[in-house]
């Protein structure tokens, strides 16, 4: 059985939003946090409802509505997201409040939106879609469960197209929290030097990617999700090697089919070695893309990463800004993504052209 | 694709035991566990009863071998992974392909609001190691990490239903082939964030829960976790007399009730989806239940729908059913795998719960919970629901060993 990629939508700090293609032009950003860039809600949700919801249900309800205008489909056969955070924001608003209010007066709207599962719910709720609903919630892991479990489902035979997809933002507390952690650049930094850095730390990210799935191709299908699979905390480099050589030999594919690598480079070094070592060992001389001078580091960042490879598999060029070494094939007929967040999360994708 | 999911054993750890057979006991000499907060400090605490873990973190630790300044989350859920995988007599974990799915709600919340505290005053103040297992996935890690898990991990939200989802996609890593085992549940610690966050809903009840009866004022919040490990039809066939399986997870479904983002639709749309779907999967007839373990929050809402539901689905013939929350209080994330161990345990030992506090049948309800503890019943299928915020509705289906 094929799975198909009938329709895409992505809210992230590019503008992706605006036509779901790849944008002409990078939009520019300095410092260590990237924005999303958010398109004009009013064309998917009621004006009173977007008074009240936090960006990332905002974000992740448009990257749905696109995904599933392009695919065509009004109401999917399940609902599955990914989110390595939730609500930050209403968790935040809630948690402050309670803390400085010695937990007295409160209001339920920041509680009742701070629940991980509050977008798939929204989701469901606007199309008043009663089918299978869940959500998975484990850091670099969030958004491969989502597709794996929507993989799963569409193998048993019942379902059609599911609406998979992926949303994490950033707030104000979360950034200053992460940036604690010692994650980020110290130094300035722009998108055209930093997967070429060679110091610590990378960028923070936010945005949502959503992707219609289905056994049959859509009017707009141009993919095929063809593998999938998760790596926790490998032993080193060289045990991720003999897994993804494994991985495409599982989907029928050799290395030499491989026409397209794009890594999950974040100019932070320590990280990038990864990448590295697998460009140069079992991909020598191929083109390889990176996405994360585009749209940030987050958990579930290889959502925007899968949209791109579709994008590229689509209009059959790799954007300019997006490629970073070697010369791309005149066919591009196989893409694959491989991405880790801090470096113990990894995960390979595998797109084939339709 | 057909093969089997069978459990091969559980583990809980709740307000009314710290393992399975203390929460039998629990049943059986009808105690309840709601109590006055001893370990949750908040404004709260005589206002609304718990139903807590009677457990220090350190106690918890010292069980668990992890460190008692972590999540309690975690502590709850190592100690009910560390029992389930004991009753199935597997043994070494390192010889198995296993996966570990675990939901859980809030994560590490208990430690972030005593971190919030100190950051809101100077965002440069609070111990990182505080807010480092916020993440719920960082909770599900800490338990993989001491199991020796790596296979798969994952973890679940979908508010109070989030457990029972974690047994579906279990089942279907082992359907896919992906792993020969997995431990799937749910944890969940007592905290300000929750606790405050159900107040200001105005569902907690002052006085112990009463699910199902018409006097009943809201929920009681608990805490705990809650685990059953699902083994292959091949692993399954190996295992010894001694450590048969107690029963299969023959049934599931999910459906989303999308009416509104926190209350259940009045006819109980989503809960009778659900609920349909597993007897569907099950291959079974609403009548081959034998027993229903019920969501019953004990909240006008939850109770009403999920009673309307089930008339619908079961007239005229409504098996036993009761709430184990009238004992537990609402474990929320944990909820799904506590009463899935119940549940499962139910159809190996023929055990019927009963549902505390009941004095007056629900008008617009045909029907009363089981007052009594009885075991011995000839159960062959029986009925687990989960219902949540954000529309979410699952139920599971456990069946005797034999194939119906």
């Amino acid at each position: 059985m094929y799975i198909y990629i009938q329709g895409t939508g992505c809210v992230s700090p590019q503008e992706t939003a605006a036509g779901n293609t790849f944008p002409a032009a990078v939009l520019p950003w300095e410092g260590p946090r990237l924005k999303a860039w958010e398109p004009d809600y009013k064309q998917w949700i009621d004006v009173k409802l977007i008074r009240r919801m936090s960006r990332v249900i905002k974000m992740g309800v448009a990257a749905a509505k696109l995904s599933l205008q392009e695919a065509g489909v009004e109401i999917p056969d399940a609902i599955i997201t990914g989110t390595a955070y939730g609500c930050l924001d209403d968790t935040g608003v809630f948690l402050s409040k309670m803390i400085n209010q010695q937990e007295e007066m409160l209001t339920p709207t920041a509680f009742i939106q701070s629940t991980h599962n509050t977008v798939a719910g929204q989701i469901a709720l606007m199309l008043g879609c009663h089918a299978y609903n869940n959500t998975f919630v484990h850091k670099g892991f969030s958004f491969e469960s989502a597709l794996l479990d929507s993989i799963m489902i569409l193998r048993e035979g019942r379902s059609s197209s599911i609406l998979a997809g992926a949303m994490d933002e950033l707030t104000n507390h979360s950034f200053n929290i992460l940036s604690r952690f010692d994650l980020y650049k110290k130094e300035p930094v722009t998108h055209e030097q930093l997967l070429k850095s060679t110091t610590h730390g990378t960028v923070a990210g936010e945005g949502a990617a959503c992707f219609v799935l289905g056994t049959e191709k859509g009017p707009n299908t141009k993919a095929k999700l063809t593998g999938l699979t998760t790596l926790y905390k490998p032993a080193g480099k060289a045990e991720i090697s003999p897994d993804i050589t494994s991985f495409l030999a599982a989907h029928n594919c050799s290395q030499e089919e491989v026409s397209l690598v794009i890594t999950g480079r974040n100019g932070d070094a320590a990280g990038d070695e990864w990448y590295e070592y697998v460009e140069n060992t079992l991909f020598a001389g191929k083109p390889v893309a990176g996405f994360k001078h585009l749209c940030g580091e987050y958990p579930t960042a290889a959502s925007f990463g899968m949209w791109m490879g579709n994008r590229i598999l689509a209009e059959q060029q790799v954007p300019a800004a997006a490629l970073l070494k070697g010369t791309v094939p005149d066919q591009i007929k196989k893409v694959l993504i491989y991405n880790h967040y801090k470096q113990t999360h990894h995960s390979l994708i595998l797109l084939t052209v339709c | 694709m057909h093969s089997d999911v069978w459990i091969a054993g559980g583990g809980v750890i709740c307000g009314i035991g710290n393992n399975l057979s203390e929460c039998l006991m629990a049943f059986e000499r009808m105690e309840p566990g709601m109590a006055h907060m001893e370990y949750l400090h908040s404004v709260h605490r005589h206002t609304f009863p718990v139903v807590e873990v009677k457990a220090s973190n350190a106690t918890l630790a010292g069980w668990t071998g992890m460190s008692e300044k972590i999540s309690r989350t975690a502590l709850l859920s190592s100690v009910a992974v560390q029992e389930a995988w004991k009753s199935t007599g597997l043994g070494d974990i390192s010889q198995y392909r296993v996966g570990f799915v675990s939901a859980n709600t809030v994560g590490g919340m208990d430690k972030t609001e005593d971190f919030f505290a100190d950051y809101l005053q100077d965002p440069s103040k609070g111990h990182l190691s505080q807010v480092v297992h916020h993440e719920c996935g960082a909770i599900t890690e800490l338990v993989a990490d001491a199991m020796g898990i790596r296979h798969h991990i994952s973890t679940i939200s979908t508010a109070c239903s989030s457990s029972a989802n974690a047994l579906m996609y279990g089942s279907r890593l082992i359907r896919n082939n992906m792993v020969d085992v997995v431990i799937a549940g749910g944890t969940d610690a007592l905290t300000r964030f929750t606790l405050n966050g159900f107040n200001t809903l105005m569902i907690l009840d002052p006085a112990a829960c009463r699910p199902f009866d018409d006097t009943r004022a809201g929920l009681n919040l608990g805490e705990g976790a809650g685990y059953v490990v699902l083994i292959s039809d091949a692993l399954a066939a190996e295992l010894p007399a001694s450590h048969q399986p107690w029963c299969r997870l023959s049934g599931y479904a999910n459906a989303n009730d999308a009416y509104h983002q926190t209350a259940s639709s009045p006819d109980g749309t989503g809960n009778f989806l659900a609920m349909q779907g597993a007897l569907e999967m099950s291959g079974i007839r609403p009548e081959d239940i034998d027993y229903i373990n019920l969501h019953g929050t004990g909240t006008q809402n939850n109770d009403s729908a999920e009673g309307s539901a089930i008339a619908r689905l079961f007239a005229p013939h409504y098996p036993p059913v009761s709430s184990t929350k009238s004992f537990t209080g609402h474990t929320l994330g944990a909820s799904g795998g506590i009463e899935a161990v119940f549940s499962a345990w139910a159809v190996k030992e023929g055990v019927i719960y009963p549902n505390a506090n009941f004095s007056k049948q629900m008008k617009d309800v045909p029907f009363s919970p089981v007052t009594k503890f009885s075991a011995g019943n000839q159960l062959q299928h029986v009925m687990s629901n989960s219902f949540g915020f954000g529309g979410n509705c699952s139920s599971l289906v456990f069946s005797k060993n034999e194939q119906s």
